[in-house]
C-alpha cells in the first residue's frame, strides 16, 4: 500500500493528460535491478493470465513483485490506474547488439520497430497504463524506447502508422538504470535499433483500472490551480506555467496547424473524467463549442 | 536501368509550403536504407523546396469532410504529400 507521499501531483497528472508519458529517472532501486536481470538468465519471466489482479499475479520473491511494490512505483499506479489493478500483460523486450546478431547468424543489425500503437482501435475515455522499466543504463546508442509525446488522443490502428518514419518531437528514451516510463495506452511508440555493444533490455508491464480514474492523485492543490479563462491569442510573459491550462495546453510540434487545436479540446475532455468536473475548461476552448442559443454559458472555476 | 527514389512528407496544413512535420524516404537504389526514428531533422523545411530540389510530386492527399459526430477526434497526420524521384543505376 502507498502513502500518499508518493502520490502524483496535480502537475504531473497534467502532464500525463497532455503528453500521455511521465518519466522517472532512476526511481527503481539497483538491488531489484539486478535481481530482475538475473531472473531473466535462468528462468525468464512468468506467465500471468490476463486479468490477474496485480496483488496476485508475482510471487513473493519475484523481482517484478519487489518493483511494483517498491513505493513510488505504487504511487504511479495508484494515480493513474488506483488500488490493485488487472495485469493485461507483461513482456521481456530485447533488443540486440550487432554483435549478438551476428553470433545468432543474421547478416545484419537489428531495424528499429515501426512506429505503433499498442493492442487495436481503443476508443475508451478510461485508460491503460504501460510502464516501461529501463534495468540497467540506455545510451543513445542502445536505442532506447522512441515515443511522440502528445499522441496518445489519436485513434489509430495500432501498426497502421508505420508508414511514418521520422515526425518532429519524437523522443529516445536515454537514460540511467531503474528508470520507468509510464505510457497512456495511446501513446504512439517503438523500439530503436541498438548500435551499441551490449543488449538492451526493457520490462513492459500493462495495467488495466478496475475502477473509474477520478481523482487518484494528491489533489490537496487541484482548486488553487485553476487560472483565468484566458481568450484566445493571449500572450503571456513570462509564460505561466503552473496553472492548469498552461500545462494542458502545451504545443508539439508535429501537430498540424489545425487538429493541435482538436487535440486542446481532447486534452480538456481527458481533464474532465480524470477530475470528474464536467464543466472543466482551459481557455474557452470547450465553453466555446458548447455554447448554444438559448443556454447560458457555463465556465469553470 | 531507371530506380525510384521515394520522399513523403506530412506538412502542418493543406499547403504545400506549410512547414514539414513528419517524413519518411525509401530509396530503390538501394543506396541508402531508412528507418524508423533515424533522423531528427526533416531534408526539407516544408514542400516547396523539394521541389525545388529535384523532388517530383505525384500524390496528395484530399480534404475529406468530417464525419459526424466524430469531428474533433484526432487520428492519422492529415497532409500527405508523396515525391518521387527517378535515378540511372548500373546495370546488374
Amino acid at each position: 500500500m502507498a502513502d500518499s507521499d508518493h502520490l502524483l501531483t496535480t502537475t504531473q497528472m497534467a502532464q500525463f493528460a497532455a503528453r500521455g508519458v511521465l518519466e522517472f529517472p532512476a526511481i527503481v532501486p539497483a538491488n531489484i535491478n539486478a535481481a530482475y536481470l538475473d531472473l531473466l538468465e535462468d528462468e525468464g519471466t512468468p506467465a500471468v493470465p490476463a486479468g490477474t489482479r496485480l496483488s496476485c499475479a508475482y510471487s513473493e520473491e519475484s523481482p517484478i513483485r519487489a518493483f511494483v511494490e517498491a513505493p513510488q512505483i505504487q504511487g504511479v499506479i495508484r494515480s493513474l490506474v488506483g488500488e490493485d489493478p488487472l495485469v493485461d500483460h507483461h513482456f521481456s523486450h530485447v533488443a540486440y547488439s550487432p554483435a549478438t546478431m551476428k553470433a545468432r547468424g543474421f547478416s545484419r543489425p537489428q531495424d528499429s520497430q515501426h512506429w505503433h500503437q499498442d493492442s487495436t482501435i481503443d476508443t475508451r475515455q478510461a485508460f491503460d497504463i504501460q510502464l516501461m522499466w529501463y534495468p540497467h543504463d540506455v545510451t543513445r546508442e542502445m536505442g532506447g524506447t522512441r515515443y511522440l509525446p502528445g499522441s496518445h488522443l489519436r485513434i489509430v490502428s495500432e501498426a497502421a502508422i508505420g508508414r511514418y518514419q521520422n515526425i518532429a518531437g519524437q523522443r529516445h528514451v536515454v537514460c540511467p538504470a531503474g528508470t520507468v516510463l509510464a505510457l497512456h495506452h495511446g501513446l504512439w511508440h517503438g523500439g530503436g535499433a541498438n548500435r551499441g555493444e551490449a543488449d538492451r533490455y526493457m520490462f513492459k508491464l500493462r495495467l488495466n483500472p478496475r475502477a473509474p480514474q477520478v481523482r487518484l492523485w494528491d489533489t490537496r492543490d487541484l482548486d488553487a490551480r485553476h487560472g483565468p479563462q484566458q481568450p484566445i491569442f493571449h500572450i503571456t510573459t513570462p509564460q505561466a506555467n503552473d496553472d492548469l491550462a498552461s500545462i494542458l495546453l502545451e504545443h508539439q510540434p508535429w501537430y498540424e496547424a489545425d487538429t493541435g487545436r482538436l487535440e486542446l479540446i481532447n486534452r480538456i475532455r481527458f481533464w474532465r473524467y480524470l477530475s470528474g468536473d464536467d464543466r472543466f475548461d482551459a481557455d474557452y476552448w470547450l465553453s466555446r463549442i458548447e455554447n448554444q442559443p438559448g443556454r447560458r454559458v457555463e465556465t469553470a472555476g | 536501368m531507371t530506380r525510384q527514389k521515394v520522399l513523403v512528407l506530412w506538412l502542418a496544413d493543406s499547403a504545400l509550403d506549410s512547414g514539414v512535420v513528419a517524413w519518411s524516404q525509401w530509396d530503390g537504389t538501394g543506396e541508402r536504407r531508412h528507418i524508423a526514428g533515424d533522423e531528427e531533422q526533416a531534408p526539407y523545411a516544408n514542400g516547396v523546396m523539394a521541389l525545388r530540389d529535384g523532388w517530383r510530386l505525384f500524390q496528395v492527399s484530399p480534404l475529406a469532410p468530417h464525419y459526424p459526430g466524430a469531428e474533433t477526434q484526432t487520428s492519422y497526420l492529415k497532409y500527405e504529400f508523396w515525391f518521387e524521384k527517378l535515378v540511372e543505376v548500373p546495370e546488374g
